[in-house]
């Protein structure tokens, strides 16, 4: 990903310098390109704060709310730019607090360092204050991680854990830093990590299997593409769309892998899984060649693995070995990045069109427009619709903002209707699903691409898990946009009631409080929006502020996602209502 | 899918914690690790985890793609029985007075080919290496006189096929 910058502020010859554990990782993260990092002190980490307090002229610290919040603007930052996200945290609550942010990191792939603070190494295991084993409690939801317990090692540690978390299928690294280890000193030499020898990142595709998929794809009647967030992490966004147009494929996208396609490319046909669009979903279980581009079959997009596309020739494009043939049984696997396959592939295969078979993905279009989308973005009805207000977004931002969402009803909706013209645009939480999500990752997201307008999309049940990152926003006058879609309900819960639960709504009515004066607490602009006249201005004026921008916009409380996938049924078995 | 017996074989770095990482993927599929051994492997600084299931192959094949995505394992296999050399060992821990008052233990000692590894007032241990049941056998017919301690060991194995390691490990050394 990005080049390792010069070391600053040490010698320009690989000679030595004596240094302390702490001031060695500020070397590090200098050397890495680390610009941001997000994170709060605490005992065990005290010493590489002070550090971090000498070095503010080249590291940009944001002190978050809680250390979820860290992990999530470092994820959001990692996203946006394209560059490890850098988290930061003491020992025992400071780093049991990052483990859900790691865990999302790990289930979406997305890089990230983690650094906490642990007690002295003669203290280990002796259940001293604040201690706690985040080695063990981070091992099943990281990359890698790594406990420091000398100062030497710190160097050789820091350069293997980014070369860990950028390379290949990217991830959470996790390591820990005994006091000790901060406070002693080391001659200090910074070599970037080229390779680890028990670690093959990306392997290769041979051109035996490119020639077999080109042939495959060449001879096919109704081929069919699903790209997920593979094409984005493997910057082969260009590829992609070369790839479609000289082979006339209809494409889909998985959550993840939106904004990796121009919205309105004619040949960007929507969304699969469970709140995706008709056609896309339908088809999957009508085309004859089914191409995976860097997704890995999750549930959401499968429905029912049984009657999941088995009428098609299936070829997955995927970096990870350990994906294939993992939910579904692949006819091809073309093993590498997303980048070289296809663009070795390109030469190989036919220029061609399937007018017929598109005019398919159009038909199911018109059909689902008429039974959902017209409802959703142009409603006839008094109460507001999520869909319009992402609509209104659109428009709003010309197709050009970052959408950062959280989890739930929102999200689909979002995730559904929002345009993008630029790659890395959507930000979301894909495979865990983490409520609180959207808030401090909007702030990672704005702060690694500060040139480009993020709004945050979230439910007012999510928002009010990370609600204390307003502070942070605050703080550091991170002009992110907010948006809280407020039905005063857990509302993706409350669909699942009101259709598998006989409307029994359990713990999902939410009695909230006045969302625009907490705003205002934190000397945020803020604004409600309760009728349609005022949507279209309240929104421009939202993107038009050049600082924080609360909006919160009341929708109709039971409005549901549709179409969907009932939970284990088959993809084409969608629903329209 | 019926169950099997499979035997995982992991060539890995000899790293701390690497251990919890491998038995985290068997408890997030709810599998039961059957046997676990970790040694060093035929080549310096490399360490072999042997480790037997129960289970699927389908199962076993994703549990060994998912091991070896792990940093620090260079090559995981799985391998059904019939494609391995395999053995266990045991320890008896015996009173000592059993073998003069009971004739029936020194047949037994004999027709199991075991060893005696030491010999106390107290009492005397007996080693048996072999196959399971061997091992099984063994224990059933010396219960009934008192088993003071036993222990069995994990299973170790060896393949039928070679194993490329080295090749493996000069190849990502020159990737």
């Amino acid at each position: 990903m990005e080049p390792v910058k010069e070391l600053k502020k040490t010698t320009e010859s690989p000679k030595s310098i004596r240094v302390t554990g702490a001031e060695a990782i500020m070397h590090c993260l200098i050397a890495e390109g680390v610009d941001v990092l997000y994170g709060y002190p605490g005992g065990a980490i005290m010493p590489v704060y002070d550090e971090l307090y000498k070095f503010q002229d080249d590291l940009h610290h944001v002190l978050t709310r809680h250390e979820q919040g860290a992990i999530h603007s470092a994820q959001g930052y990692a996203r946006v730019a394209g560059k490890v996200g850098v988290a930061m945290a003491t020992s025992g609550p400071g780093a049991t607090n990052l483990v859900t942010g790691l865990a999302d990191a790990q289930i979406d792939s997305t890089p990230v360092v983690c650094i906490t603070g642990q007690v002295p190494r003669h203290l280990l295991g002796s259940d001293a204050f604040q201690e706690t084993d985040i080695i063990g409690i981070s091992t099943p939801v990281t990359k890698w991680n790594y406990q420091i317990t000398r100062a030497e090692e710190i160097p050789d540690i820091l350069a293997k854990a980014f070369f860990i978390a950028r390379s290949g299928r990217p991830g959470p690294v996790l390591i820990d830093i005994t006091k000790n280890a901060q406070f002693d000193e080391l001659d200090f030499v910074y070599t970037p990590c080229k390779g680890v020898r028990s670690y093959n990142p990306a392997p290769k595709t041979s051109e035996d299997s490119l020639r077999k998929a080109a042939e495959m794809i060449n001879s096919a009647k109704k081929p069919y593409i699903i790209y997920g967030q593979g094409v984005i992490l493997g910057n082969a966004e260009e590829e992609l769309t070369t790839f479609v147009e000289k082979t006339g494929i209809p494409a889909a996208w998985t959550i993840l892998g939106l904004s990796a396609m121009d919205s309105d490319h004619p040949l960007n046909v929507g969304m699969v899984g469970m709140h995706g669009n008709y056609g896309p979903n339908v088809l999957t279980n009508e085309c004859d060649l089914l191409l995976a581009i860097g997704m890995r079959f999750d549930d959401r997009v499968t429905g029912n693995l049984e009657t999941y596309a088995k009428q098609a020739k299936i070829i997955h494009f995927e970096i990870d070995p350990a994906e294939i043939n993992k939910n579904v049984e692949v006819d091809l696997a073309l093993l590498g990045d997303a980048k070289d396959t296809l663009s070795r592939l390109i030469p190989l295969v036919a220029k061609n069109s399937h007018p017929e078979w598109k005019a398919e993905f159009d038909k199911k279009y018109e059909e689902e427009y008429a039974a959902v989308i017209e409802r959703d973005l142009l409603p006839q009805k008094e109460g507001l619709t999520m869909g319009e207000v992402i609509a209104q977004i659109n428009k709003a931002s010309e197709h050009k903002a970052v959408i950062v969402t959280d989890v739930g009803q929102h999200q689909m909706v979002a995730c559904r209707y929002a345009k993008f013209k630029e790659s890395k645009s959507n930000i979301t939480s894909g495979g865990l699903g983490t409520m609180g999500f959207a808030l401090p990752a909007a702030i990672g997201a704005k702060m690694g691409a500060m040139e480009r307008e993020v709004v945050a999309v979230i439910g007012d049940g999510g928002y009010q898990m990370t609600i204390q990152e307003l502070g942070t926003i605050f703080q550091t006058k991170t002009p992110v946009k907010i948006v809280v879609l407020n039905n005063d309900f857990l509302g993706m819960v409350r669909q699942w009631q009101e259709l598998f639960f006989d409307k029994r709504y359990a713990s999902t009515i939410m009695t909230n409080p006045d969302f625009v004066k907490i705003a205002e607490g934190y000397h945020i602009k803020a604004r409600r929006v309760t009728e349609r006249s005022d949507l279209a201005e309240a929104v421009a004026e939202m993107i038009a502020s050049d600082e924080a921008y609360f909006l919160e916009v009341k929708v109709e409380k039971e409005d549901n996602v549709f179409p969907m996938i009932p939970s284990g049924a088959s993809v084409s078995d969608i629903r329209l209502k | 899918m019926e169950n099997q017996w499979f035997t995982i074989s992991v060539y890995s770095e000899n790293q701390v914690g690497l251990l919890n990482r491998i038995s985290g993927i068997f408890l997030k599929r709810h599998i039961n690790i059957e046997s676990l051994n970790v040694s060093k492997s035929e080549i310096e600084n490399i360490s072999k985890f042997t480790i037997v299931v129960h289970t699927t192959e389908r199962w076993t094949r994703h549990i060994v793609s998912q091991i070896e995505k792990q940093v620090e394992v260079i090559k995981a296999f799985y391998h059904r029985d019939d494609e391995t050399i395999y053995q266990e060992s045991a320890l008896f821990k015996i009173a000592s007075n059993l073998l003069f008052d009971e004739r029936q233990i020194q047949n037994i000692i004999k027709d199991s080919h075991a060893q005696i590894v030491t010999v106390s007032r107290e009492f005397f241990v007996l080693a048996k290496t072999g196959r399971r049941h061997e091992i099984d056998e063994m224990h059933q017919k010396l219960e009934p006189f008192g088993i003071m301690q036993f222990v069995r060991s994990g299973r170790i194995a060896v393949t039928k096929t070679e194993m490329r390691i080295s090749a493996m490990l000069e190849e990502f050394q020159h990737a």
